[in-house]
């Protein structure tokens, strides 16, 4: 029987129950390996639910450091008998399964294919410990320690992170070192010394550090000066505000008096959230709420008002599959029409699209200073993906020289000195007018605020060109934006290429990855990664200077495809939608073989052979 | 229609407040509501206990939602920044400007439409939370603005001006306000200004959340007899507790009353609200006895004003969330971020 032999270049599965303990066990797995040097992209696939329910965790092990989602899994880690049947089915053939082997099976239930590595888990757990609790907790520590035995992960490693984990809590740092090496023990006794699947020390993690987006775009409010931060709990977005209270604890409390430079409400409901951010970036605050898709839905009438009474507004819409409740804990990047255009009439947003935690820090600040700047609402879209799952990622920078750009501001000096200040009229050329917060000066610069048409001096009026010269500044705001918001970046093909791919957000790491296959095997594909709405014009150049360009996109109905086209009237044909949206991360291996697909479709020959490459 | 300007020649005997400002710096542009409508005489009690309390104009934030009682804000305090937000949402909105800023009075004004139906929930909350503001209810029973449609607020068995019988059992706001933990319950009537200003102004003194509900007649669609939000019915049925004077920290009392007739609130900042009473058991110290009363003279058909409730050891959102006392929107980069050294530290944490 074949057997899958792979040195740091591997992936691994665990199928849990959720509300056992297996998710720190699994985390300390994933991080062991870091420790080792070698990059993991690790994955939580979770019910919505509490307990009982099945969980899995995936851990990509990729010294190249593919971050993306392979697809196929290489050894299984089968602690849950509900899912027996589909974990089994999914194991690569030649791969491996580990399994809890106190209960027999049947052989009906393995198959012949694959390699058995059977332990007796729950035996030795029941006979080791006395709680019930415990059994649990420490029978995942103990795969734990089997695995890192089988793999040849360095058993000093874990004992650090534990060290770390538990500092200061001695009892649980000896028992949990004591149930880890009660699982080395026993694969070192019982299991096969030669395993194909290897961990091996290098150095191909360098300065980059492990984190979730949630934590990182949470951390980039703090950085970015947001004081009032209101939410509603909603998967996969409650970290974010969590991380930004956890933050805030630590880094905005006042030495001197205790008191707090940050305010967190939970509201009542999304409309609550988006009402209390719009009242706090009216009065001169920074502001934000964080969602998910049917948080956005709900946000609508309130996102509109913003639009046009132009108040600054941060929405982090950490997306989820939809429509309606849709599947809570599974990932899409399917709430980008719904945000481009969201509310009623002639709307248009500012969207900005982090690729990683590393960007969710930078863009989440940024969208801070796009609002002040833009008088509007910025939406930050990331996705479970990238949200709730720790990714390998560019360490978070902060420049200290760097001010929070406010925007324009009228001042009291400014008011007192007799500058003209009309609320909405653009004095710059630049579309975005200039305002004043409230109780600035005595007696100039007060306006009202409202969602009705206005002329330039915010005055109420139903004056057809009072309207029309409001929404037409509203579009030279937003054509403004272009230059200010993150640009596209492009990865060009070793050689000149009819072909082009356009993607965006957490599909990043597959893409890479895909690119890098379709190039060994003599495909060419210009690549260009899209960062924000408005589209700057290099989107239409890049479009223009390619014959076919695939759109890559985790929806089901190529909304990016839709937006591009609508908003340069470029030929539909010449945009192939390349789609995954069945709520798993999209893969290298999917978007390698539908792009692939496509230009083997036109006749493309690869004009060089495999053995030109090396 | 805040295109119709007020002339602003002023008489210059016109009598400067404190602040510096005559009565007419407290004025916004003229109403564009129907002629004897309730809601102008509130807007009118607003501007006369503004400057009475020598309240700079500029230092008030007004916001309200949608409706004829949330158009308001523009016929007074012209030189205050407004807010016409959403359908019933005035309250998140004014939740938040309030956390950006601390220092300035917060003035919600809202109806029964606004507050009592499609906004209710916001209006429970944001009393619950305790935010320091002065929340009005303009209530007239009906929707106006689209014409005469019942509100929440309507009486059950009350007819409207098409005749049609309602037959929904009445939200009572001040009922739930006191429910709700409000610190400050009061009840007026527009057609009754020397109770409604030292109401207002009391409200205003008061720290946390002070509600307000201002039975405020119809004229163009709920004064007619089988309304029991006419002019006529509330006169008739009007059942004052208590009468109030409000008494400037500054001044000195020197009213004498019979002992038992009276009652002192001393405000957090030392103002004083003098009650005089009416009913003679009632005691705006007590929660429960005060919903108690509301119910048993609601049974009898009567509508119930003054000051209802007041909590002296008042708290508001700021205190519960410990803000800094600077304004969130005077702090920058250097008071926010906690700068590149510190994310040095939380990256060597992470790897």
């Amino acid at each position: 029987m074949k057997a899958i032999r792979a040195t740091n270049d591997f992936v691994v599965k665990f199928a849990n129950v959720n509300g056992s303990g297996s998710a720190s066990a699994n985390e300390l797995f994933a991080k062991s390996i870091l420790r080792m040097g070698v990059p993991v992209s690790p994955r939580n696939i979770f019910p919505s639910n509490i307990q009982g329910l099945p969980t899995w965790y995936e851990v990509r092990v990729t010294e190249q450091g593919w971050l993306g989602r392979r697809g196929g899994i290489d050894l299984m880690v089968a602690m849950n008998p509900q899912t027996w049947d589909e974990d089994i089915a999914e194991i690569e053939s030649g791969g491996y399964l580990f399994y809890d082997s106190t209960r027999p099976l049947p052989a009906s239930k393995f198959r012949d294919d694959i390699h058995v590595i059977g332990m007796p888990l729950t035996a030795i757990c029941n006979r080791t410990y006395a709680d019930a609790r415990q059994r649990q907790l420490f029978k995942n520590i103990m795969y734990v320690g089997a695995l890192s035995a089988l793999l040849g992960i360095d058993a000093a490693e874990i004992e650090k992170l534990f060290a770390e984990q538990y500092k200061g809590k001695e009892k649980l740092l000896d028992s949990n070192v004591k149930a880890l090496h009660l699982g080395r023990d026993y694969a070192k006794e019982h299991l096969p010394g030669d395993f194909g699947l290897r961990v091996q020390r290098a150095n191909a993690v360098g300065e980059r550090i492990f984190v979730d987006g949630n934590s990182a775009a949470a951390l980039g409010c703090v950085y970015g000066g947001a004081t009032v931060c209101a939410w509603y709990p909603i998967t996969p977005s409650s970290s974010l505000a969590e991380g930004f209270q956890k933050y805030c604890m630590k880094y905005r409390v006042d030495a001197e008096t205790g008191t707090n430079k940050f305010a967190i409400v939970q509201a009542e409901d999304e409309i609550a959230s988006i009402g209390m951010v719009v009242g706090a970036g009216w009065n001169g605050a920074r502001a934000f709420t964080t969602t998910s898709g049917p948080g956005i839905s709900l946000m609508n009438e309130f996102i509109g008002l913003a639009y046009f009474a132009e108040i600054p507004v941060t929405i982090i819409d950490v997306q989820r599959g939809g429509p309606s409740t849709g599947m809570p804990t599974r990932t899409q990047q399917s709430d980008m029409t719904a945000c481009a255009y969201a509310s009623h009439g002639d709307t248009r947003h500012v969207l900005l699209f982090p690729e990683d935690p590393h960007e969710c820090f930078a863009f989440s600040a940024q969208a801070l200073d796009l609002a002040d700047r833009l008088q509007t609402p910025i939406f930050v879209l990331t996705d479970l993906d990238i949200g709730m799952n720790q990714r390998l990622t560019a360490p978070f920078a902060w420049d200290d020289t760097r001010a929070y750009d406010r925007g324009k501001v009228m001042t009291t000096q400014e008011l007192e000195a007799g500058k003209y200040f009309g609320r909405y009229k653009d004095v710059d050329g630049d579309g975005i007018p200039w305002r004043t917060y409230p109780a600035t000066h005595p007696m100039r610069g007060s306006f009202f605020t409202r969602g009705t048409s206005k002329n330039p001096e915010a005055r109420y009026s139903e004056r057809g060109d009072d309207y029309v010269y409001n929404m037409q500044r509203l579009l030279k705001k937003f054509d403004t934006a272009k230059a200010l918001v993150p640009q596209p970046i492009v990865h060009a093909a070793r050689q000149k290429t009819r072909f082009g791919a356009i993607y965006y957000g957490s599909t990043s790491p597959a893409m890479d990855e895909a690119l890098a296959a379709l190039d060994a095997d003599g495909l060419h594909v210009d690549a260009l990664r899209v960062r924000a709405f408005p589209f700057p014009g290099a989107v239409a150049e890049f479009i223009a200077a390619h014959d076919s360009v695939c759109v890559v996109e985790q929806n089901r109905d190529g909304q990016l495809r839709s937006l591009v086209i609508n908003e340069f009237g470029i030929a539909p044909a010449r945009l192939v939608p390349v789609l995954h949206y069945d709520g798993t991360p999209i893969t290298a291996r999917f978007i390698a073989a539908a792009i692939g697909g496509h230009m083997r479709a036109s006749n493309v020959v690869p004009i060089e052979s495999k053995v030109a490459h090396s | 229609m805040t295109w119709i300007a007020k002339p602003k020649l002023h008489h210059p005997t016109l009598t400067c407040n404190a602040a510096g400002f005559t009565r007419r710096d407290y004025e916004g542009a003229v109403s564009t509501l129907c002629a004897g409508c309730g809601h102008d005489s509130i807007s009118a009690a607003i501007i006369q206990a503004c400057w009475e309390l020598d309240i700079e104009p500029h230092r008030v934030a007004k916001l309200s939602g949608i409706g004829c009682s949330s158009k308001t804000p523009t016929y007074f305090l012209g030189q205050s920044h407004g807010f016409n937000t959403v359908h019933g949402r005035m309250p998140s909105v004014l939740t938040g400007a309030n956390l950006a800023n601390k220092e300035l009075l917060y003035l919600g004004v809202s109806g029964d439409g606004d507050s009592a139906s499609i906004g209710i929930g916001q209006f429970v909350h944001a009393i619950r939370r305790g935010v320091n503001m002065v929340y009005i209810v303009e209530n007239n029973g009906v929707y106006g603005l689209t014409k005469g449609q019942f509100s929440a607020t309507a009486d059950l068995g009350s007819k409207s001006k098409k005749g049609v019988t309602n037959t929904d059992s009445p939200l009572d706001m001040v009922g739930l306000a006191l429910q709700l933990g409000a610190s400050f319950v009061a009840r007026g009537f527009s057609g009754d200004k020397p109770q409604l200003v030292p109401l207002i102004k009391a409200a205003i003194k008061h720290k946390g959340s002070a509600f307000l509900d201002v039975i405020s007649p119809c004229v163009a669609f709920n004064n007619h007899p089988g309304s029991t939000k006419s002019y006529d019915y509330v006169r008739e049925h009007n059942e004052a507790a208590n009468k109030l004077d409000f008494i400037d920290g500054r001044d000195e009392i020197t009213v004498d009353y019979a002992e038992g007739e009276l009652i002192d609130v001393t405000q957090h900042d030392g103002n004083v609200i003098r009650l005089r009473k009416l009913a003679a058991s009632y005691s705006p110290h007590d929660r429960v006895a005060a919903m108690n009363y509301l119910h048993e003279r609601s049974a009898k058909g009567e509508v119930v004003t003054g000051l209802l409730y007041v909590d002296e050891d008042s708290h508001d959102l700021h205190g519960h969330l410990n803000t800094v006392p600077t304004p969130f929107n005077r702090l920058g980069a250097k008071e926010l971020s906690p700068g590149s050294a510190t994310l040095e530290k939380i990256n060597a944490a992470l790897r």
